[in-house]
Order: structure tokens, then C-alpha cells, then sequence
């Protein structure tokens, strides 16, 4: 392992850090999440922590903003030790901290989103207006344009992020944290947020930015600690490393990149789907007059802001939602009728968005998990009953080919690290021959390791003629991993853009509707 | 509750989300009280059946109403928090047993109050530490503590009230009970212009005569519980962090709030509630009796339900409950025919407005129902009085088949929460 | 497998450890009247284990029984049929109603009348599940309602001008069952003098069932599969709604057998006073006793039925025999959160278990392509 640096502390700052962490270990059940870890942040810094997923850095925020107490090591806040007990604790501190998933109550209002855990009374009661002031005068200061009145299930996510930064401010933090801030926005919102981040910084106060999107990192912070298997590698500047080097320090190697190689695609159709609309229970069309065709051997990206209709499309693909019109035809077949679990014998894959809940049985044995979407296919079953010996046998298959890491089959599928668990979900996926894989966000919150693999398997999955259907928020996967791109924008397919030619930026701006039309520029 | 169906597909962050449906201004609440109190005035006319708007019926519908009420309320306060409540049932009987039991021995009805909150603390605390504390499946707790509260009050009973004059292992000895506020001169005056049955005066002086004539310092306490409660839950910071557990319990607890102590406060305040709805009941009654609850406290679930979680709406819904119930325990069969009318009417209403709304189906059938309640309405001169009984039961039914679709549970309502588990 | 046996020892642990906290708190309740609980539970003991209440217990067992393994069908995929009650005494007074009517050759006769139950209870159910699905009614508030309303429904049809029958001076049943329809009872206990229910073959036979389905069947796997995530289940192509209807039929109609051992092998007639409510939440309790598996609940119904029986013994000795009451109350809701804490438990011993084999094969971690 590499020695731990000492920390190179240069440049204007405060006698005092803001934070420091001295030895922090943090343990839970069967793992060592934190170990040793040494950082100090200076006030009036953004300072990165990176690393890859499964590292340890949430869990190492969480230990800073009082969520649970570490095993050992001390946490020192502008020059006194302090030890936290709870978040209030933390808030009290002068700590904020914004969630990667964002923490917001979709039926409250965005003042009372803000002002909960901190409220403002007059007499015992919610006084309304003082924290209306506050809330709009916090907003004009930081230029993030909130609207206290909003119920917060009307916002999008860039919107939902400023709220959250808001929430922080209010509690008067001068120590945020933001965990994967980037993770759901587009580049363009990316550039705001870091308008907001130098204000912020220009006020004084300080920042921890957790990523892994090294580009970023190197664009905004002050300082970066690179954090690997739960420890801190180095604190670098980043005027003196590259985005290679980070890479090495974080994973010890270079990072897998997202890419094609020669092009399979054929002419042969093998999913097709003609004007389907989807109406939501209000009646709105969240998914409208879709036409898209993905051939043999082909795979299509599909880029949009998250809630914009591709969950939805991905549902009504797979027969989990009701569609008003259109058509699905799967080679030449017409599906549109058919039963989620007859498309699935007939031949679709999916991988969908959220493995915990509509990917896996938590609580049930690998090899119950590998029955699941194939519950009516050999080798699980032999007619109307549970083949549990075959599907064990190929359970044990799944795991080798897969490489996913598990002491046996009758572990729960809970026991597994996410990115097992979703090369768990990739193998069950490919077994059984199908011809068309829907990926929904197929490396979210997985490790370098299982990203590189799961990339490999969708190689592999097109090489093999399969038509791939892949949606992701990560626009390099997106523009790296797809044949032909195509952006969705309220339920409506408005562009296609050539992935070979595309940067993020252009296909940010497709995707939030803004920019000038890519076709004519990028796809000729 | 488990109300919405689980297999819906994710509801994802959207960015141009349809505001919910909005609510209905004050103005426009009197206008749908006027225009259901002329449709009954109406179909009393149309009937004969004159108790249907009686001061009587009245009167009994706030005392048949109450407990449902309370019980609703309890629901409100635990579901709010985000702890689904079925339970109640079974601390609405401690609250029977203690409040008969407590102002039996003291000859007080007030300490009959208080036995009234002790039998729903006990309740509510019990659910509290199940569910909260250790994360049990909540409805199973609930129907394990109605389990348990029946058995409970059944071996207190045979210990307390065996031996007492009436009393035994089933039932109470007559209990003293709260006193009737009434005010002669007004329910005489009242009393004249209802006998008249003109159309809509009578029905509104029926209604005045059911007020002065029923109320009691109990019934006017209660009542206030239900302003009082939408103050404390909608316009103080406590409310506001007890309602952000059941919306999102893991964001309130980032925000340092105490998850925990709210959700037991909420509960075992439910848990008050609906023993306070027992002690309704049997001072009500005058006694103590096995299976005096009846359902209520399920029925005020589904009057919560129906009130789309909120304290005005649950009043409206336990309204409804406690007017059939009065309705049916009065006039008996043939009040309930009348209703049968009112019934076929509002139906009809509902799925003119669906079809005009081009919603073809649910219009169609509730036309087509309709019809069939009018046809049975045409054929028939009184309902099967063994039904009648039940005439709330089937109300819930078919309210909660009507309406559980637009309704907004509290969006962590149910589901197990434990600390630190946040993402 | 290691894994499930000691989850199977935990769960058993956990099981008597609530039941020993139960009978601390009864014991307690009992002290504080001024009885002596090992003077009851001695009592209790003695007449419980006469040969007399053996049978007493065996038949009321086998009505539990069934009556649990309705409950659990829908315990399986998280769904709450509170309606067992109303749905097995509507089964059991049209079934009753209909097995005095025809004439039916022996054999034919019995068959019919259980069909003719099943069919009832499930249909009964039924009307949860449309509710449940075309309207998104909760089917705990649905099957409480249906079960008031079961009893007043029940009331009418009962009318002597429907389908009640006058036997004696006030009791009303339906038409007695012929001999054709019957099921004798079986000599278990040879010293008894009394018989046990023949149908006591049929609720073991429906455990088997019970298991064989839920745990080898592909529909088993749905079942479960839909109780552990109805979210995954319906993504792998389980139809979630299929499968709620479904499972309350099936669950209805387990119902509508648990009236059958005593309308045909002792009553041979309904009448609202052998067939009382309560019977329905019983089954809960028990189901939740059990786990919802067959072998846990046969468990649950002996231990239920003996405490039923064995109290009967207390009113003599001028204690209230309801205490029993207290004791299954404390019982169900103790054993409900000892069971949730052990599947803590293990899950946190599984991850450690977990943690540990993939730590000490650190070699073939390191050589992984990170």
C-alpha cells in the first residue's frame, strides 16, 4: 500500500483548518469501511475527496456529519475536538451536508423542506414569514433561485440540489459537504453549481466535494485526498497532477474507458418500437409517439435528464405499464400485447434502474435470485415445478463466469456489494439466450472493477448480436458505449446525435432542450 | 396503510409534475353542505321517512359519529408520523373497559375520561415499542394488540365487574354518565317548526334541535380535539417534524429530529385517541359492553382514508359513518330505504360527471348502478333489517371503492424505519 | 443450509423465549389477583392432558389449523386477509344450507358440500381482491367490513322463510345434514369415549398441500417471490394483480374448509351459536405463531387449543378463565417482535460471515482486474 503522505499544505489559508480527521476507523458488520484515514481540509477551500465507488467516502462523510460514530480516530472542527453524536450535533457545529440522494419530502413545501429540524416560531407557532425572508434572502445572496412556496415534487433535479444547498446555509454551515453532486446533472447544471461553489467559496466558506469524475475534481478544488479500499492514498494539488495520475493513485491502475470497438451493428431489426405513448394516471403523456428501431448487434443510447419519460419507456417495453397507442415488435413479432413474462421468455433482457428494488430478493438465496425473470425457464423449473438443483448448479456458473464475489450460493443477495450484486444481475440477465438487453443505468454505484466488466458483458452482448437498449446518467458511458444516440426530452425523442462526434456539453444542451439542434452539425 | 397498490411501477422525479388535486375552498365547502342537505330534504320529502332529518337522528349522528371520529383522529396523528394504525380497534376497547371501569368505581364521569386515555395509552405504547422501537411489520402489530386488547378486557372485566349489580365477565354495571346540555326553550321552538316537515326548514331546524338537544361537556371537549389538532400538526414546528417522519423519515433525521420520540408521541397520542373514542362509547351507552366497539375503530380508519389524511376530511367522513349508523339504528329499515334513493341519486351525479369528464367506464357503471339502486328503490318497501345493522360497513365499502384512488397517503406511511439506514 | 439450520434453531429460541416472557406476564397478572401461578399452571396441566380434552384439543387443532393456513396463504405475499372469519362462517351456513337440501349418494355428498364451501369462501374473498385491484381498496379494511357484513348477510338467509329451519323452541339452523353427508369421527384416543374429527385428515393433507405448493411449484415461487418484493416480482414477470387475485381465492377457499370438521362430523347443521366469530383472528394469531409454515403452525394450534382446553379448569377454581386470553394475546405479540430481532440478527451474522470469507481470499482480490 501506498505510505500516506503528509499532507502538503501550501497557499493562503487560515492558520486553523476547518476540518481535521486524524485516524479515523469505522467498522460494520463483516467489513472495514474507514481505516486510518487522515485528512485536513483548510478553511476557505474546496476540497475533493475522490475516490471510487465503494471506497469508503460516504461513509466517511457520514462519520463527519455525526450520522454514526467512528471506531476510532478523532474529529477536529476549526482547531477543537468534538465528538458527534447525531447530525444536530454536526449542524451545530457549523456543518452542513448535502445527500447524493437527495433527503426531500416530496409533499412538503420547499420552505418547510428548509426550515425542518430548525424551525423559526413566534408563540409556539411556525412563524411562516420570517423563514420565507431568510429562505429568499439566503437564495438572492448564493443566486440559487429557489421558491420557497413549491412543493417540492414539482421540482426538477438541479432545482431539488439548490433546495438542498439552501436546507444547509439556513442551518448557517460554513462546512458543506456534497456527496456525488454531479452524479445526476447535466454538464450545463454542473457549470452552475460550480458558480455556486465559488461563491460560496468567496463568502468563506468551506467545501467538501466528493466525486469520482476526475475532470471535475481537477476543475473545481483547491485540494483533492484520494481515498482507496477506506483509506486516504494522498492529498495532492491539482495544479500538479494529472487526471491519469489521480487515477492511479485511486484505483491503481488507468480507469476502464467506455468505448466501441468495431462496429457490429447489421440491418436486421431486432426491437422496434412505433409511436408509443404512455400516459401518466394525471393523464400527461410521459412518453410520446416514440418510434425508435435497434438492430442486430446494435446498441442505442438514450441520454435525458432524469424524469423525462425513460423509465416509463423502459416499463412500457417490458410490459409493466399500460400504453395508450403504439406498438412494440420484438424481430417480427408484434409484442405490444403480450405479459411482462412472455416478453421475457421471448427473448428481453433487463437490467432495470433500481437493483434493490425491482432487481433482487433481498432476503433470499443467490440461487432463489437466479430463478428470478426466469421462473418458467429450464434449467429453474421442469414444467410446473422448482427445479432447485438445476438452478443451484447454475447459480454456481453464473458466479464464476460472472466473476461475482460471494462465499457460496445460500448467501442472501443483501450480503453482496452493490457491484456483485449487479454482475450478479448482468449474468442472470444473459443467461438463457436472449436478443434484446434493456440497460437501465448498469454501472450506477458500482465499483471500477464491476464497471469494466459490465461494459465488457455489453461488448460481448452486441458482439453476440444482441440489440441493446442503454440508458445511463453518465454521459461518457452513454456516448462511449452506444452505436446510435438518441435523446428523450418530456417523453419525446427530439434529437439523434452522432456518438462518435458528440461532446458532453452538446448532448447536455440536447438533453435539457437548450443549444442550437445537434442533427444538421453533429450527425452529418 | 397499504391502500395504494404496491405493484404500481416507480413514480420518478418528474420535471413538470401536474400539481395533486386541489383542495376545495371554504366557500365552496358550505355550498356542497347546503346542496347535501336540500338533496336530503328532498328525498325526505319524496319518502315520508321524516326521522331521516330529525333532530333525533341528528343528535344521534354526533353521538355515533364521535368515536368513529376519534378514532379517525388517532389514525391521523400515527399515520401522519408514518405508523399505520390498526390497532385501534383494540385500544378503542381497552378505552371502553377502562372508561366504564374508571367511572363505575369513582362515580365520576370525568375519571371515566381519564380511564378513557389510560386504556389508550396502554395501547398506544404498546404499538409504539413494536413497531418503532423494533421494527415489527406494523399491521401485524396492530392486529396482535386488537388481539391481545380483547382478551385483555375480557379477564378485567370477569375480575372487576363480577359480582357488581348487572355486572359480569361481558358487561358493566350502568355507569354514571355526563349530563345533556340542553336548552328547552330552543328545542320546543325547534322541535314545532321540524313537525311541520316544510321542505329544507324542517330539515334545518332538525339539525339545530340534534345540536342543543345531544351535547354534552364530553362531546364539546372532544370536538375541540380536532381543531386543536390541526393546529398543533399543520402550524407548529413539532407538527411539522412529526408530518416530515411520514413523508421521509431518513431526510428528518439528516436534519437532527428526533425520529423516534416523534413517532412515539404520535402513536401513543393515537393510541389516547381512540381509547377516548371507547369512552365515548360507553358513557354514551352507559355501561360497559363486549364488542361495544363494533368496527369503529376500523371504520374510523377508513373515515381517515376517505378525509385523504386530514382532519376536516376525516370529520366528514366519520359524518357519514355516524349519520347511517344513526340512521339505521332509528329508523331502521325504512329510513334506510329512503336512502336508498339518496344513494341512487348521488351515483347518478357522480357518473354524469365522469362521463362528462370522458371517463366512459367508471361513468358508465356508476349510471348503470344507479339505476339498479333506483330499480331495487321502485321495487321494494323496506331493506332486510339484518343488513340495515350494517348499513356502515357497507358505506365503507363502497366510500373507500369510490374514493381510494385520488387520495395521498403520507409517503413513508407504513414502512419500517430504523435508524441510520438512510442511503 | 448452515445457515438455515441455525436459523430455523434461532427461530425456535425466539419462539419459546416469548413464550416464557408470556407466561411470565400472566403469571404476574395472576399474582397480583392473589392466585398462585404454578397452583394454576398445574391445574391447567392436569386437566389439559386428560384424555377427554386431548380430543377436545385435536379438534379444535385441526379448525385452527386450517383456519391459520388460510391466513398464511396470504401471509406469504404480504397480504393481510383479516376476512377469514366472515368468509368461513358464510361458507359454512351456505354449505350446510346446501348439504340438508340435496340428496347425494355417501361419498358424492360429503364432496359436494366441501366444494360447495370452498367455493363460498372463496368467492367471499373474492370480492377483496376486485376491490384490492380494480379499486386499490386496502384488503384489511375490506375483509373487516365484509366480515360485519358477512354476519348480517348470514342473519338474513338465516330468516326461516330463506333458508333458516326451526329445531326446538328458538334455535334456529339450517336443515340437518343427512347421513349421506357425514363424516364420522375417528377412535385416536381410544380412551376418550370420544371421537376426533375425520376431517382432521383433511387439514393435514392441506398443510402438505400448503407446503408442496408454496415451496416447489412455480406458483409457490411467485407467491413468495411477490411477498418478499412485489416490485421485483412484477419486473420478472410475475402479474402482480394475477397473483393477488389469486392468492385470496385460494385463500377463501381454505377458509370455507375451516367450518367443515364440526358441520360435518358433529353439528351436521349451522347455527350461529356453533359457529362463532373470532375463529377467523384466531387463525391470524396462529399463522403468525407458526411463521406461516405448515409444520410451525400445527405447533401453534396444539399449544392454542390446549390453553383453550386447559382453561376451562379455572372457573371452578374461581379464577377467570380469560386469563388464557392474556396469555395468547402476550404470546402473539412477543413471538412477532422476537422473530423480527432474530432476522436482524442474522442477516448482521450473515454480512460478518460474508465480510470474512471474502477478506481472507484477499490474493484473488488483489489479482482482479480493479
Amino acid at each position: 500500500m501506498a505510505a500516506a503522505d503528509q499532507p502538503a499544505v501550501t497557499g493562503p489559508v487560515d492558520a486553523v483548518p476547518a476540518v481535521e480527521l486524524h485516524g479515523i476507523t469505522k467498522r460494520f458488520p463483516g467489513v472495514v469501511a474507514n481505516h486510518d484515514i487522515d485528512i485536513v481540509v483548510q478553511r476557505g477551500h474546496v476540497h475533493a475527496i475522490v475516490g471510487e465507488n465503494g471506497a469508503g467516502k460516504s461513509t466517511l462523510m457520514k462519520t463527519l456529519y455525526g450520522m454514526h460514530k467512528p471506531d476510532e480516530g478523532t474529529i477536529v472542527v476549526n482547531g477543537k475536538q468534538v465528538t458527534f453524536s447525531s447530525p444536530s450535533d454536526a449542524i451545530a457545529a457549523g456543518i452542513g451536508m448535502v445527500h447524493q440522494h437527495f433527503m426531500l419530502a416530496d409533499n412538503l413545501t420547499v420552505l418547510e423542506n428548509i426550515v425542518l429540524g430548525s424551525e423559526p416560531t413566534r408563540g409556539g407557532v411556525l412563524d411562516v414569514r420570517a423563514a420565507r425572508e431568510k429562505i429568499n434572502d439566503i437564495s438572492t445572496a448564493y443566486g440559487l433561485d429557489i421558491d420557497p412556496n413549491e412543493l417540492v415534487e414539482t421540482l426538477g433535479v438541479g432545482d431539488r440540489q439548490r433546495v438542498e444547498i439552501c436546507k444547509v446555509l439556513y442551518r448557517g454551515a460554513r462546512i458543506l459537504i456534497l456527496d456525488e453532486p454531479t452524479a445526476v446533472l447535466v454538464p450545463q447544471e454542473v457549470d452552475e453549481l460550480f458558480a455556486n461553489l465559488r461563491e460560496l467559496k468567496s463568502e468563506g466558506l468551506t467545501v467538501l466535494f466528493i466525486s469520482h469524475k476526475l475532470d471535475e475534481v481537477l476543475s473545481v478544488a483547491d485540494e483533492i485526498t484520494v481515498i482507496r479500499r477506506g483509506t486516504t492514498v494522498r492529498t495532492v494539488h491539482p495544479g500538479e497532477v494529472t487526471a491519469h495520475q489521480l487515477a492511479e493513485l485511486m484505483v491503481g491502475s488507468e480507469l476502464p474507458v467506455p468505448e466501441l470497438r468495431e462496429s457490429t451493428v447489421t440491418d436486421i431489426p431486432e426491437l422496434t418500437v412505433e409511436h408509443l405513448t404512455v400516459r401518466s394516471e394525471d393523464g400527461r403523456a410521459v412518453v410520446d409517439d416514440v418510434s425508435f428501431v435497434i438492430h442486430k448487434g446494435e446498441i442505442v443510447g438514450l441520454a435525458g435528464v432524469e424524469g423525462n419519460g425513460q423509465a416509463e419507456l423502459v416499463e412500457a417495453i417490458m410490459g409493466l405499464r399500460p400504453t395508450e397507442s403504439g406498438r412494440v415488435q420484438l424481430g417480427d413479432r408484434d409484442i405490444s400485447r403480450w405479459q411482462t413474462r412472455e416478453r421475457r421468455e421471448g427473448g428481453i433482457a433487463y437490467i432495470p434502474e433500481d437493483r434493490h428494488r425491482q432487481g433482487l430478493l433481498l432476503e433470499a438465496p443467490l440461487w432463489e435470485n437466479r430463478m428470478l425473470g426466469h421462473q418458467t425457464q429450464r434449467p429453474n423449473v421442469r414444467g410446473f415445478w422448482i427445479d432447485g438443483a438445476g438452478a443451484k448448479k447454475d447459480t454456481r456458473r453464473l458466479i464464476a463466469e460472472f466473476d461475482v464475489r460471494t462465499p457460496g450460493i445460500d448467501v442472501e443477495a443483501a450480503s453482496l456489494s452493490g457491484g456483485n450484486q449487479q454482475k450478479f444481475i448482468v449474468g442472470r440477465e444473459m443467461s438463457g439466450s436472449p436478443t434484446v438487453l434493456i440497460a437501465s443505468h448498469p454501472t450506477r454505484g458500482v465499483d471500477v472493477g464491476a464497471q469494466a466488466a459490465i461494459w465488457e458483458h455489453l461488448r460481448d452482448a452486441r458482439a453476440a448480436g444482441l440489440a441493446v437498449l442503454l440508458i445511463s446518467a453518465d454521459l461518457d458511458e452513454l456516448i462511449g458505449m452506444s452505436d446510435t444516440l438518441r435523446v428523450i426530452l418530456r417523453g419525446r425523442l427530439v434529437e439523434q446525435v452522432d456518438p462518435s462526434s458528440v461532446t458532453p456539453k452538446q448532448l447536455g444542451a440536447a438533453m435539457t432542450g437548450a443549444g442550437a439542434p445537434l442533427e444538421g452539425s453533429a450527425a452529418s | 396503510m397499504t391502500v395504494q397498490d404496491t405493484s404500481a411501477p416507480t413514480a420518478t422525479v418528474r420535471l413538470d409534475r401536474v400539481k395533486p388535486a386541489r383542495r376545495l375552498g371554504r366557500g365552496q365547502l358550505w355550498l356542497a353542505a347546503l346542496a347535501g342537505l336540500m338533496l336530503l330534504a328532498l328525498v325526505r320529502v319524496t319518502t315520508n321517512a321524516n326521522d331521516i332529518t330529525s333532530g333525533g337522528t341528528l343528535g344521534a349522528t354526533i353521538a355515533l359519529g364521535m368515536p368513529i371520529a376519534l378514532a379517525g383522529l388517532g389514525g391521523l396523528w400515527s399515520e401522519r408520523s408514518g405508523v399505520v394504525n390498526i390497532g385501534l380497534e383494540g385500544m378503542m376497547i381497552l378505552g371502553t373497559f377502562f372508561g366504564a371501569d374508571f367511572a363505575y368505581f369513582t362515580h365520576s364521569p370525568w375519571m371515566g375520561v381519564v380511564g378513557g386515555i389510560v386504556g389508550g395509552f396502554i395501547g398506544g405504547i404498546v404499538h409504539a415499542v413494536a413497531t418503532v422501537t423494533f421494527g415489527v411489520d406494523q399491521i401485524v402489530s396492530g392486529v396482535a394488540i386488537t388481539i391481545l386488547a380483547t382478551g385483555l378486557a375480557r379477564y378485567l372485566a370477569g375480575v372487576f365487574f363480577t359480582g357488581q349489580p348487572g355486572g359480569g365477565p361481558t358487561q358493566s354495571p350502568a355507569i354514571p354518565q355526563f349530563t345533556r346540555l340542553r336548552v328547552p326553550a330552543l328545542d320546543s321552538f325547534f322541535g314545532r317548526i321540524e313537525n311541520h316537515h316544510w321542505f329544507l326548514i324542517s330539515d334545518i331546524a332538525g339539525l339545530l334541535r340534534g345540536l342543543v338537544t345531544t351535547l354534552t361537556p364530553f362531546t364539546i371537549v372532544m370536538a375541540l380535539l380536532f381543531p386543536l389538532t390541526w393546529f398543533l400538526l399543520w402550524r407548529t414546528a413539532f407538527g411539522l417534524q412529526l408530518r416530515s417522519c411520514g413523508e421521509n423519515p431518513t431526510a428528518a433525521e439528516t436534519l437532527g429530529v428526533g425520529v423516534y420520540s416523534r413517532k412515539y408521541v404520535a402513536v401513543i397520542v393515537s393510541g389516547i385517541l381512540a381509547g377516548l373514542g371507547g369512552a365515548f362509547l360507553a358513557d354514551f351507552a352507559g355501561l360497559y359492553r363486549e364488542g361495544q366497539t363494533g368496527g369503529r375503530g376500523f371504520i374510523g380508519l377508513a373515515a381517515m382514508i376517505f378525509g385523504n389524511w386530514r382532519p376536516g376530511g376525516l370529520v366528514a367522513g366519520a359524518g357519514l359513518f355516524g349519520y347511517t349508523d344513526a340512521v339505521q339504528s332509528r329508523g331502521g329499515a325504512k329510513s334506510v330505504h329512503a336512502l336508498l334513493l339518496l344513494v341512487a341519486i348521488i351515483v347518478l351525479l357522480v357518473g354524469l360527471y365522469a362521463l362528462w369528464r370522458r371517463r366512459l367506464a367508471t361513468g358508465s357503471l356508476a349510471v348503470v348502478v344507479a339505476i339498479l339502486v333506483f330499480i331495487w328503490y321502485l321495487l321494494t318497501k323496506d331493506v332486510p333489517i339484518e343488513l340495515v345493522t350494517y348499513t356502515p360497513q357497507i358505506l365503507t365499502l363502497l366510500v373507500l371503492a369510490l374514493a381510494t384512488q385520488r387520495l395521498r397517503m403520507p409517503a413513508a406511511d407504513g414502512i419500517p424505519w430504523r435508524k441510520g439506514q438512510g442511503a | 443450509m448452515r445457515d438455515r439450520l441455525n436459523r430455523l434453531a434461532l427461530n425456535v429460541i425466539a419462539a419459546l423465549l416469548a413464550g416464557l416472557f408470556a407466561a411470565a406476564v400472566t403469571s404476574l397478572i395472576l399474582w397480583a389477583r392473589g392466585d398462585s401461578p404454578s397452583f394454576v399452571i398445574s391445574q391447567m396441566w392436569h386437566y389439559g392432558t386428560q384424555p377427554s380434552s386431548e380430543v377436545t384439543i385435536l379438534n379444535s387443532a385441526t379448525v385452527y389449523y386450517l383456519s391459520a393456513l388460510a391466513v398464511a396463504i396470504g401471509f406469504r405475499m404480504n397480504l393481510f386477509n383479516i376476512g377469514v372469519d366472515g368468509q368461513y362462517r358464510l361458507a359454512a351456513m351456505l354449505a350446510g344450507a346446501f348439504g340438508g337440501a340435496v340428496a347425494l349418494p355417501t361419498g358424492l355428498h360429503q364432496i359436494a358440500i366441501i366444494v360447495v364451501a370452498m367455493l363460498v369462501g372463496a368467492s367471499w374473498a373474492g370480492l377483496v381482491a376486485v376491490l384490492k385491484v380494480t379499486r386499490g381498496v386496502s384488503e384489511v379494511i375490506s375483509s373487516i367490513m365484509l366480515n360485519f357484513i358477512a354476519t348480517g348477510l348470514i342473519a338474513y338467509l338465516m330468516r326461516p322463510t330463506i333458508l333458516g329451519h326451526r329445531s326446538g323452541a328458538n334455535d334456529i339452523t339450517t336443515e340437518p345434514i343427512p347421513r349421506s353427508g357425514q363424516v364420522p369421527g375417528v377412535n385416536l384416543i381410544s380412551s376418550a369415549g370420544t371421537k376426533v374429527y375425520g376431517l382432521i385428515f383433511l387439514a393435514i393433507g392441506m398443510g402438505v398441500l400448503f407446503h408442496i405448493v408454496v415451496n416447489h411449484t412455480r406458483f409457490g415461487f411467485d407467491l413468495r417471490a411477490t411477498g418478499r418484493s412485489s416490485s421485483a416480482a412484477q419486473a420478472s414477470g410475475v402479474s402482480v394483480k394475477k397473483m393477488i387475485v389469486i392468492t385470496l381465492l385460494l385463500s377463501g377457499a381454505m377458509a370455507g374448509l375451516v367450518g367443515m370438521p364440526a358441520l360435518l362430523g358433529d353439528s351436521y347443521s349451522y347455527s350461529s351459536i356453533t359457529f362463532q366469530t373470532g375463529l377467523g383472528f384466531t387463525g391470524i394469531a396462529i399463522a403468525l405463531l407458526g411463521r406461516n409454515n405448515p409444520i410451525g403452525i400445527a405447533f401453534a394450534a396444539v399449544l392454542w387449543a390446549f390453553l383453550d382446553q386447559s382453561a376451562q379448569i379455572l372457573d371452578i377454581n374461581g379464577i377467570p378463565k380469560e386469563i388464557v386470553q392474556i396469555t395468547q394475546g402476550v404470546v402473539v405479540l412477543s413471538v412477532v417482535i422476537a422473530y423480527e430481532l432474530v432476522r436482524r440478527a442474522a442477516l448482521a451474522r450473515q454480512q460478518r460471515r460474508v465480510g470474512r470469507a471474502l477478506a481472507t481470499v484477499p490474493a484473488e482480490m488483489e489479482g482482479a482486474p480493479a
